[in-house]
């Protein structure tokens, strides 16, 4: 059985691991734990290099092109050209400034989708000895301290060491779209009182001990589909097949 | 005046003690007043009768009049008073960003700001004004980010309303309907790192008819910070996020680093002035005891609020809350702010710096510049003279050279910040010890002096002195034998020596009120 789902992920693509099963996350950081399962996933983020190829492909995700509709307009705003990356950055660093649209559209090409929340919290809970690294001071500390930094300009993938199911770069590089990036618990940020994620709560969002979990949370939440940020990227899942 | 001496006397007591920072203490060691001058008559502005302000129910005053944008401040500077007296709409854009600055020297952290720096900018409006709020959240931010007003009336307080991903802005508008001194903070999740990292500062919502006139004015803002590192531990330091929940904090600041108010930073001002501070503190956890050494605020509007209590030594902000202070300068020197839960001052950073300058006034403050770390110094370096002398008389082989050393380096500490360091005194105010005619005439008084203090009219070599000594009797016996025989053996005096057993003696016939120190 192993080695069958071992083959169908080879064949699926040869930059994909599969994840699972793993320890219950949080799904949407939400109150209830939830087994994801298996899944596929890309041990690398997307590249510029990547992202250039599709948008040859696919003209109309041309920054020039695309609809406003779709994504705003820092969209891959510090490529030197529509077409290609150009010079000045690094085609190997992740592709950033892309809409959740863009994204979206870049994973369907490739036959593949965005990971759900609770796909990625899964693959990220792991360091390279542990499936699951939530709880472990060293793991976590080096998260936060990422997330605590101004952000550095982006170097190329590979950065940090794969983890234990194979999956590189899932923290200290940038921010990654998920498909159900904005199903938290703020959905409406002009009405009401905000929600669970303002002042006093916490405790029925998520485990608030997991204030990393918890900082992807309230990122995740401060997004809409066509915002395009410098330290946001992304990376594909796929099914397993039964 | 007793009261006032014998916290002086305390305080000037602990010489041993003082072997830290003591130069931040110069305000406090000072010397007793003379007894001829009592307190200067201060003409503070009438804070008015206490009254109800209305709260929210009176604060719309009808529709905006104008439109203006608001003048912000970094600190320690604080916008103009407003001058109209007519509602407006009042614009206000803040940029967050993400910064690594210094916290202290060689030390670096990475601070989430309101405008580029901690504390956030100040907000100056009136009650009644309506308040259009933007908030940038800079491009190169990692983080979402929001504010909560402390002065807005509705849910959250503008949080939800400006959360804000990294590139993007949100805007809000708000009627300010309370007046007051508010915090406003990030309130986005984890709420407690984003404030940890220095995401507060503070809008002032000025009375209709505005604050009484001062003559300066400035923004001083508290905050508690949690780094991996120790205190002062050289480099890049992260948040540490479980010295926050323990509320363990490495730093205690004004405005957001150490030396924000120091030295060439300190707040300036010249006697004669009336300062005011708008004091904040953004916590996260910490409740600030705010004190200035040396001086008394004659008006505290509490917690920022509308009733002034006057007369006030120490006044608490609590995390998330604000004080306004005032107060009139009479005596030039340097003032220590502090957070008077003190190790915070001189172990975590809490001390900032008010410079006065102008003409001295001897009747309301007499001391002279002490040169404290001199001092301090100098009682450590001979403080195996006092030992040696304490052993000696124990051994009962004490001599009168051990006893003239052991007392200089007590004079050093207790006498020399009145009578100076060569026993010159101050004319007119300290009497001299050096070739005192009244010492010399009846040694043994001084024993008496130094038990019970001396205050009324004295003549010393033929000048005329009437001021207060406070009595010393802190001091035990071996101590003030030792100093008297320092003093009667130095500066032309005529010698001899004070023994243990005569102190003990006179100390002994000496009736005094319960609980007080003999």
């Amino acid at each position: 059985m192993l080695a069958f789902l071992l083959i169908i992920a080879l064949a699926a693509s040869p930059e994909m691991v599969t994840i699972g099963p793993g320890p219950a996350v949080a799904k949407n950081g939400g109150p209830v734990d939830v087994d994801v399962g298996r899944f596929l996933l890309d041990v690398d983020l997307v590249s510029r290099t990547d992202f250039a190829a599709f948008v040859g492909d696919h003209p109309l995700w041309r920054r020039d092109r695309a609809r406003a509709l779709f994504v705003d307009e820092r969209y891959l705003a510090d490529w030197a050209s529509a077409r290609a990356p150009g010079e000045d950055v690094d085609p190997a660093a992740p592709v950033t400034l892309v809409s959740w649209f863009a994204a979206r559209a870049y994973c369907s090409a490739q036959g593949k989708r965005l990971p759900t929340s609770a796909e990625w919290e899964l693959a990220a809970a792991a360091s390279t000895t542990k499936k699951d690294a939530r709880a472990d001071p060293s793991f976590v500390a080096a998260i936060l301290d990422w997330y605590g930094r101004p952000p550095a300009p982006l170097r190329a993938n590979h950065r940090t060491q794969a983890n234990l199911w194979g999956v590189r770069d899932l923290h200290g590089v940038v921010w990654e779209w998920v498909e159900d990036f904005n199903f938290a618990l703020v959905k409406d940020g002009r009405s009401g009182d905000g929600g669970a994620l303002f002042c006093g709560a916490g405790a029925s969002a998520a485990d608030p001990a997991d204030y990393a979990g918890f900082m992807r949370l309230a990122f995740r939440s401060s997004l809409e589909a066509r915002f395009a940020l410098p330290v946001l990227g992304f990376r594909c899942a796929k099914d397993v097949l039964p | 005046m007793t009261f006032v001496d014998d916290e002086s006397q305390a305080r000037v007591g602990v010489g041993a003690r003082r072997t830290l920072l003591l130069s931040l203490l110069v305000a406090s060691v000072g010397c007793p007043a003379p007894a001829s001058t009592t307190a200067t008559t201060l003409s503070p502005p009438d804070p008015g009768p206490v009254r109800d302000s209305g709260g929210s129910a009176a604060g719309g005053l009808g529709p905006p009049q104008l439109e203006e944008v608001a003048i912000l401040t970094d600190a320690p500077l604080v916008p103009p008073p407003i001058t109209r007296r007519v509602p407006a709409k009042v614009k206000v854009e803040i940029e967050v960003i993400e910064a690594e600055l210094p916290i202290s020297d060689g030390v670096s952290y990475s601070f989430w700001t309101f405008g580029g720096k901690v504390p956030g900018k100040f907000i100056r409006v009136r009650q009644g004004d309506t308040v259009e709020l933007k908030l940038l959240n800079h491009p190169s931010s990692k983080m979402p980010h929001n504010i909560d007003l402390h002065a807005v009336t509705g849910p959250g307080g503008g949080a939800a309303s400006t959360f804000t991903a990294p590139g993007h802005g949100s805007q809000f508008t708000f009627q300010a309907l309370n007046q007051g001194l508010y915090v406003y903070h990030c309130a986005t999740a984890p709420v407690g790192m984003h404030v940890a990292n220095g995401m507060y500062g503070l809008i002032l919502v000025e009375p209709p008819e505005g604050l009484p006139k001062v003559d300066r004015e400035f923004y001083v803002m508290q905050g508690d910070f949690y780094t991996v590192g120790k205190y002062r531990e050289k480099g890049h330091q992260p948040f540490d996020m479980q010295k926050a929940i323990e509320e363990n904090a490495t730093y205690v600041l004004f405005n957001g680093a150490e030396g924000s108010l120091l030295d060439n930073n300190a707040l300036k001002a010249a006697v004669g002035e009336r300062v005011r501070l708008f004091v904040g503190n953004g916590g996260p956890n910490l409740v600030s005891s705010f004190h200035v050494i040396g001086e008394v605020f004659d008006h505290v509007w509490t917690e920022g609020g509308t009733h002034v209590q006057e007369n006030v030594q120490t006044t608490l902000v609590p995390a998330g809350g604000s004080a306004i202070v005032d107060f009139k300068l009479e005596v030039p020197g340097t003032y220590i702010l502090v957070d008077h839960s003190i190790f915070r001052a001189f172990n975590k950073g809490a001390v900032g710096m008010i410079k006065v300058s102008g003409a001295e006034r001897k009747d309301v403050y007499s001391g002279k510049e002490v040169d404290s770390v001199y001092l301090a110094d100098k009682a450590a370096s001979d403080a195996g003279a006092i030992q040696r002398a304490s052993s000696a008389l124990g051994a009962g082989t004490l001599t009168r050279e051990q006893q003239v050393e052991a007392g200089r380096a007590l004079f050093a500490g207790t006498c020399s910040a009145c009578h100076g360091g060569e026993g010159k005194g101050l004319p007119g105010v300290f009497p001299p010890l050096a070739g005192s005619d009244f010492l010399n005439a009846d040694p043994s008084r001084a024993i008496g002096v130094l038990l019970n203090g001396l205050s009324g009219k004295v003549s010393v070599n033929g000048g005329a002195y009437d001021s207060v000594m406070p009595p010393m009797s802190q001091l035990n016996d071996d101590e003030i034998a030792n100093l008297l025989t320092f003093v009667v053996n130095s500066w032309g005096n005529s010698g001899g020596q004070i023994s243990s057993a005569q102190v003990k003696e006179r100390r002994s016939g000496t009736p005094r009120p319960a609980g007080a120190a003999r």
